[in-house]
């Protein structure tokens, strides 16, 4: 569902299977448990082995940014796949700079 | 435009349910041979409207999720998502995108995925007594391995 690895201040967690409402809570609970305790300066978000998203995890990417921006740090959104980036577009997140 | 082939599933409304009820869907259309894409909009489509009827129409109290799943003869696919929840006293407001009820890791866009990845959907709500979610996708037919 997500492994987190912090290397030098740059927390990346990998995201894996389907991202619905249901497992965001997991996910939320697990990245902010790591985040909150280990302050990485940037936090990478990698979708490339996400195969469904809902806009859950729009939600759980917004929440993310609101808790790095409090925490001092930035969000990176890497590898998303084109069948999921269209939930991405639809949101209009690439207004926030995280999307690479 | 003759129905062709019908299904009705009913379920707890618990998130967990939420990759059922996308797939149970999904198995049901793939008799149309949709693409790809067409398959994964009316996953993320219902998985948004299931998600609602969890979260806004039963508030995490448990319930159950009604859905109808129609497809014509026309290669239409007609899916009814309906709860017997509390209802929506505003459906034009709740239907506008970032709008929501459920907290501040909620997107409010729902309604607005529904509304893009599927070609119809209407919504029919009455305050204290539930709520229908209809929504209408067309697969294209592939004519590539059809004999001439």
């Amino acid at each position: 569902m997500v492994e987190i690895e912090n290397n030098e201040n740059v927390m990346t967690a990998v995201l894996s299977g389907d991202i619905d409402h249901h497992r965001c809570a997991v996910i939320r609970k697990k990245i902010d448990a790591r985040a909150d305790s280990e302050r990485p300066k940037v936090l990478v978000l990698d979708f490339s082995r996400v195969q469904f998203m809902d806009s859950s995890g729009v939600g759980l990417v917004m929440g993310r940014y609101r808790q790095m921006s409090l925490l001092g740090g930035r969000l990176k959104v890497i590898n998303v796949p084109e069948n999921i980036d269209k939930v991405f577009r639809l949101s209009g997140l690439e207004r926030l700079g995280v999307m690479e | 435009m003759n129905v062709v082939n019908e299904m009705n599933l009913s379920f707890s409304a618990k998130s967990i349910n939420e990759s059922f009820a996308r797939s149970a869907v999904s198995a049901f259309v793939l008799s149309l041979d949709p693409t790809i894409a067409e398959l994964s909009d009316i996953k993320t489509a219902v998985s948004e409207a299931v998600t609602n009827c969890i979260v806004h129409a039963y508030g995490y109290q448990g319930g159950i999720i009604y859905i109808n799943a129609k497809i014509t003869d026309t290669n239409k696919v007609i899916i009814k998502i309906r709860d017997k929840g509390c209802g929506i006293e505003n459906v034009r407001q709740a239907m506008e995108p970032l709008y929501t009820t459920g907290g501040e890791e909620r997107a409010g866009l729902g309604f607005a995925v529904m509304q893009s990845f599927m070609d119809k959907v209407s919504v029919r709500s009455t305050p204290s007594k539930g709520t229908t979610v209809t929504m209408e996708k067309a697969i294209i037919r592939c004519v590539k391995n059809e004999r001439p």
